[in-house]
C-alpha cells in the first residue's frame, strides 16, 4: 500500500512541494527574523547564473556538487552586496537591487548564447515544472524515486540538521548578534552558512518551482508563523505545517482549475498568511480590534465610576448623578450612555435609586483606586 | 553592420527609442525611490505587474497593450498597498512585507498566466514575453503609449518638484509645512509603477528592479544636488538603454533586456570607482597619499630626534638604523624627503660613517612638526 502511494504521481508532487516548503521555511525563519527577507529574492534570482555555469561545466544539474557549486553564486550575491554596503556609497536595499539583476542578466545572456547546450530555458527559470517531477527518476532500493524528491529531501534534512545542531547559537546570533559576537560564536560566519544553505535549497527547489516562487516559500510561511507565536521552536512547527498545507491544497486547487501547480502552492501560503494576519489570537487584526474595544468599554465604565464618585457628596449630586447628565456633561449619546450604564449595572458598580445613580461599595472602591492608584 | 545602417533599420529604431524612453523615465523616478530608501519597492512593483498584465488581457480578450498596462499599473499599486497594510497593521517588517507582496503577486501572475494558456485563446501567444521583455517586438504604436506615459511622469515631476524634493529628504518637515505627505508619497510610488509599465516591453518584469535603481545610484556618485542628480540619472538611463539596444542589435541573438541592465551596471561600477570626490579610486589614492606623507614626517622627526640625542645637527643616521626603527620601506620616504630638500645623503669621510643628514630646511620642518604635536623638545 505504501508502495502504491509512493508511486502515485499526485503524492510525489505534493511531497516534493511540501519538502520545498519545509526546507525553505526552515532557513526562511531566520531570514525573516533578522529582517533580511529580500536576500532570498536576490539569491533566488542570481543562482540562475550558477545553475547555467554549472550546467555548462559539468552537463549535469542534480547531484550534491552541482547544487553546492550553483549555490556559490548565492553567496557571491550576498558578498558583493555587503562589499557595496561597506564602501558606504550605496544603501543596503539599493545594493541588493543592483547586484542580483546584474548576475541574473549575465545568467540569462549565457542561456541565450548557449541555448542549444542547456536543458533549461528562460521560462523554466521563473516558473519551474513541479508537475513533471516524476519524469526524472532514479532507482533507489528498487523504487524509482523522482530526483527532485531526493534532492529536496536531502536539503530538508541538511537544513534541519544545521538548525538542530546549532539551535542555541543561531537563536542567540539572531536575537542578539552583539552578545553572540562577544561570546565568540562568529554570528557573521553562521549567517553565511545559513545563506549558503538557503542558496542550496534554492538550487534544489529550482526545477520544481522556479526562482521566484521559491521566494514565496522562504518568506511567507515563516511570516505567517511569526504572526502566530513568539517562540522560535513553534515558528518552525507552524512554518512546516503551513508548507504542508499549502502544498496539498495548492495541488488540488491547481488540478481543479488546471493552472500552474507551483504557482497555486505559493499562492496558498498567502492564504495561510491572510488567515494568520486576521485571526491570530495574539497578533491578528481581529484580536487586536476586540482588545481595543474591550479597552474602550472598560475606560467608559471607569469614567462613569469616577464621575459618580466626584459628585457623590456634592450639593449638585441630584443634577450630576442622573442619566440625563451622562448625555449633557460627559457628552455621550443616548445609545452609549445606555450601554455603559447597563454594563455598570451588570457588573454591580452602579445602583439605580429612582432617577439617582449611586455607586455600590465595589464601584466606590474602583473609583478610589483610579484616583489614587497607590493607596495614597 | 555599421552604426548608420543599424540606426536606419525600422525595428532597431523602435527598440532604441523605446529603450531610451525607459531609461529616461526610470532614471528620473528612480532617484526619488533610491533617496527615500525604497529601492526594492521597484522590484516588488515590477513583479506585481505580471498579474495585472494577465488581468488586462483577460478583460480585453486580446493583446491590447493599453489595457494590459493599465492592469499592470493597478496591480502594482495594489501590491504596494498590501505591503503597506502588512507592515502597518502587523509586526512584520518592511523587508518581509516587500517579499510577501512580491512573491505572492508573482505567484498569482503565474497562476493567471497558466489559466490563460489553458483557455486556448489564440491571441495569448507570447504573453510570457513580459517576463523578460521582448524589445524586438516593439511597435510604433507601443512607442506612442510609452512616450505618453513618460511625458506624463516627467510633467508630474516638474510640476511637484519642490514638494517631491521636500518629501524625499525631510518628510517630517514637509508635514509641518502642511504638505499632504501621504498623498505625495503615494504619488511617487504610483509613478515608479509608471516607470515599470514603460519597462515591461523592453526589459520585462524581472529585471526592471535594476533599471529603477542603477541609474540613480550611478548619478548619486557624481553630485550632491538633486536637480543635477535627476538630470544625470536620466542621461545615464538613456545611455544604458541605447547601449543595450545597440549591442543587442549587433550581437547574435542576445536579449535586449539583460544587455540594458548590464550596461547600467557597468555605468554604476564606473561611477562608484571614478566619480570625482566620492569615487572609490580617488579615496584610495588620497588615503595612500596621506599614509605616505605621514610616514615621511615620521622618518624626518626620527632623524631629528637622533641628531638631537647626539647633540649634533650634522649627525648622519645610517639607512640600516632607520630600517630597524620602521621595518622596511623607509628608502622611499627618505628619497621623497631628499627630493624635497629636507635631508641629504652624505658619504663616508675621515670622521663619520655614511648616512642621512638633515638639511637646515629639514631641521626647521621637523621642529615645526613636533611643535604641532605639542611636544617639541628644542634644546
Amino acid at each position: 500500500m505504501i508502495e502504491t502511494l509512493l508511486q502515485s504521481v499526485p503524492f510525489q508532487i505534493m511531497l516534493t512541494g511540501a519538502l520545498v516548503g519545509m526546507a525553505s521555511s526552515l532557513v526562511g525563519t531566520f531570514l525573516v527574523l533578522r529582517g533580511n527577507s529580500m536576500l532570498s529574492d536576490a539569491i533566488g534570482h542570481s543562482i540562475v547564473l550558477g545553475i547555467v555555469v554549472v550546467w555548462l561545466l559539468t552537463h549535469q544539474q542534480s547531484g550534491p556538487f552541482q547544487i553546492a557549486g550553483a549555490a556559490l553564486t548565492g553567496i557571491l550575491t550576498v558578498f558583493l552586496t555587503e562589499l557595496l554596503v561597506t564602501t558606504r556609497r550605496v544603501k543596503k536595499d539599493a545594493a541588493i537591487g543592483l547586484v542580483f539583476p546584474m548576475l541574473f542578466a549575465i545568467g540569462v545572456l549565457l542561456l541565450n548564447v548557449y541555448a542549444r547546450d542547456v536543458h533549461i530555458d528562460t521560462h523554466t527559470v521563473l516558473l519551474g515544472e513541479i508537475g513533471f517531477v516524476w519524469l526524472d527518476t532514479v532507482d533507489v532500493l528498487g523504487w524509482s524515486v523522482p530526483i527532485a524528491l531526493l534532492s529536496m529531501g536531502g536539503m530538508t534534512v541538511l537544513n534541519a540538521l544545521f538548525i538542530g545542531l546549532l539551535y542555541k547559537e543561531l537563536k542567540l546570533a539572531t536575537f542578539d548578534p552583539d552578545l553572540a559576537k562577544a561570546l565568540g560564536y562568529a554570528p557573521g560566519l553562521m549567517f553565511y552558512a545559513l545563506l549558503f544553505l538557503t542558496s542550496g535549497t534554492a538550487v534544489a527547489a529550482f526545477d520544481a518551482v522556479g526562482a521566484i516562487l521559491f521566494v514565496a516559500f522562504v518568506i511567507v510561511p515563516p511570516s505567517a508563523a511569526y504572526l502566530i507565536t513568539d517562540r522560535l521552536s513553534w515558528m518552525f512547527l507552524y512554518g512546516g505545517l503551513i508548507a504542508i498545507g499549502s502544498s496539498i491544497s495548492g495541488y488540488y486547487l491547481a488540478s481543479w482549475w488546471d493552472v500552474s501547480i507551483g504557482g497555486m502552492m505559493a499562492l496558498m501560503t498567502g492564504t495561510f498568511l491572510l488567515v494568520a494576519f486576521l485571526l491570530s489570537p495574539r497578533y491578528g487584526v481581529i484580536a487586536r480590534l476586540i482588545r481595543q474595544r474591550g479597552q474602550h468599554r472598560s475606560n467608559e465604565t471607569r469614567t462613569l465610576a469616577v464621575h459618580l464618585y466626584n459628585h457623590e457628596d456634592s450639593a449638585r449630586r441630584d443634577e450630576e448623578n442622573v442619566t440625563a447628565a451622562l448625555r449633557e456633561h460627559l457628552l455621550w449619546d443616548r445609545g452609549k450612555a445606555r450601554r455603559v450604564l447597563l454594563e455598570c449595572l451588570d457588573r454591580d458598580i452602579v445602583r439605580r435609586e429612582g432617577d439617582i445613580l449611586t455607586l455600590t461599595e465595589k464601584g466606590r472602591g474602583l473609583a478610589r483606586e483610579i484616583l489614587a492608584p497607590h493607596g495614597g | 553592420m555599421s552604426l548608420l545602417a543599424l540606426l536606419s533599420d525600422y525595428t532597431i529604431q523602435n527598440v532604441v527609442i523605446g529603450a531610451a524612453l525607459l531609461g529616461l523615465v526610470s532614471g528620473t523616478l528612480g532617484c526619488f525611490a533610491v533617496l527615500r530608501k525604497q529601492s526594492l519597492l521597484g522590484d516588488t512593483l515590477s513583479h506585481a505587474a505580471l498579474p495585472g498584465i494577465c488581468l488586462g488581457f483577460l478583460v480585453a480578450g486580446t493583446r491590447d497593450i493599453a489595457s494590459m498596462l493599465t492592469g499592470a499599473l493597478i496591480t502594482g499599486t495594489l501590491a504596494a498597498l498590501v505591503m503597506l497594510v502588512l507592515t502597518r497593521h502587523s509586526r512584520l517588517k518592511t523587508d518581509a512585507g516587500l517579499g510577501i507582496s512580491l512573491s505572492l503577486s508573482f505567484a498569482l501572475g503565474v497562476v493567471l498566466l497558466t489559466y490563460i494558456q489553458g483557455t486556448n485563446n489564440a491571441a495569448q501567444g507570447g504573453l510570457d514575453s513580459f517576463l523578460f521583455g521582448q524589445a524586438a517586438a516593439t511597435l510604433r504604436s507601443d512607442l506612442w503609449i510609452m512616450g505618453g506615459i513618460t511625458l506624463a511622469a516627467l510633467a508630474l515631476v516638474m510640476l511637484f518638484w519642490k514638494e517631491f524634493k521636500l518629501v524625499s529628504f525631510d518628510p517630517a518637515f514637509a508635514a509641518t509645512r502642511g504638505l499632504p505627505v501621504a498623498t505625495l508619497e503615494t504619488g511617487l510610488t504610483v509613478m515608479v509603477s509608471l516607470a515599470v509599465v514603460v519597462g515591461l516591453q523592453m526589459v520585462g518584469v524581472v529585471l526592471m528592479a535594476a533599471m529603477v535603481i542603477a541609474p540613480a545610484v550611478a548619478a548619486r556618485q557624481w553630485t550632491h544636488r538633486l536637480g543635477t542628480m535627476v538630470l544625470l540619472s536620466a542621461l545615464i538611463g538613456i545611455a544604458s538603454g541605447v547601449f543595450g539596444a545597440l549591442i543587442s542589435a549587433m550581437g547574435r541573438g542576445l536579449a535586449t533586456g539583460p544587455l540594458i541592465i548590464l550596461s547600467a551596471s557597468v555605468l554604476v561600477v564606473i561611477s562608484l570607482l571614478f566619480a570625482p570626490g566620492r569615487g572609490f579610486v580617488w579615496s584610495l589614492l588620497s588615503q595612500w597619499r596621506a599614509r605616505r606623507h605621514l610616514r615621511s614626517q615620521q622618518v624626518l622627526t626620527t632623524l631629528y630626534r637622533l641628531a638631537m640625542e647626539h647633540k649634533d645637527t650634522t649627525y648622519r643616521t645610517q639607512q640600516g638604523m632607520v630600517d630597524t626603527y620602521y621595518g622596511i620601506g623607509t628608502r622611499l620616504s627618505l628619497a621623497r624627503l631628499q627630493k624635497n630638500g629636507l635631508v641629504r645623503l652624505r658619504g663616508q669621510d675621515a670622521l663619520q660613517q655614511p648616512g642621512w643628514e638633515l638639511t637646515t630646511d629639514g631641521i626647521t620642518e621637523a621642529q615645526r612638526i613636533l611643535d604641532g604635536l605639542g611636544h617639541g623638545d628644542r634644546r
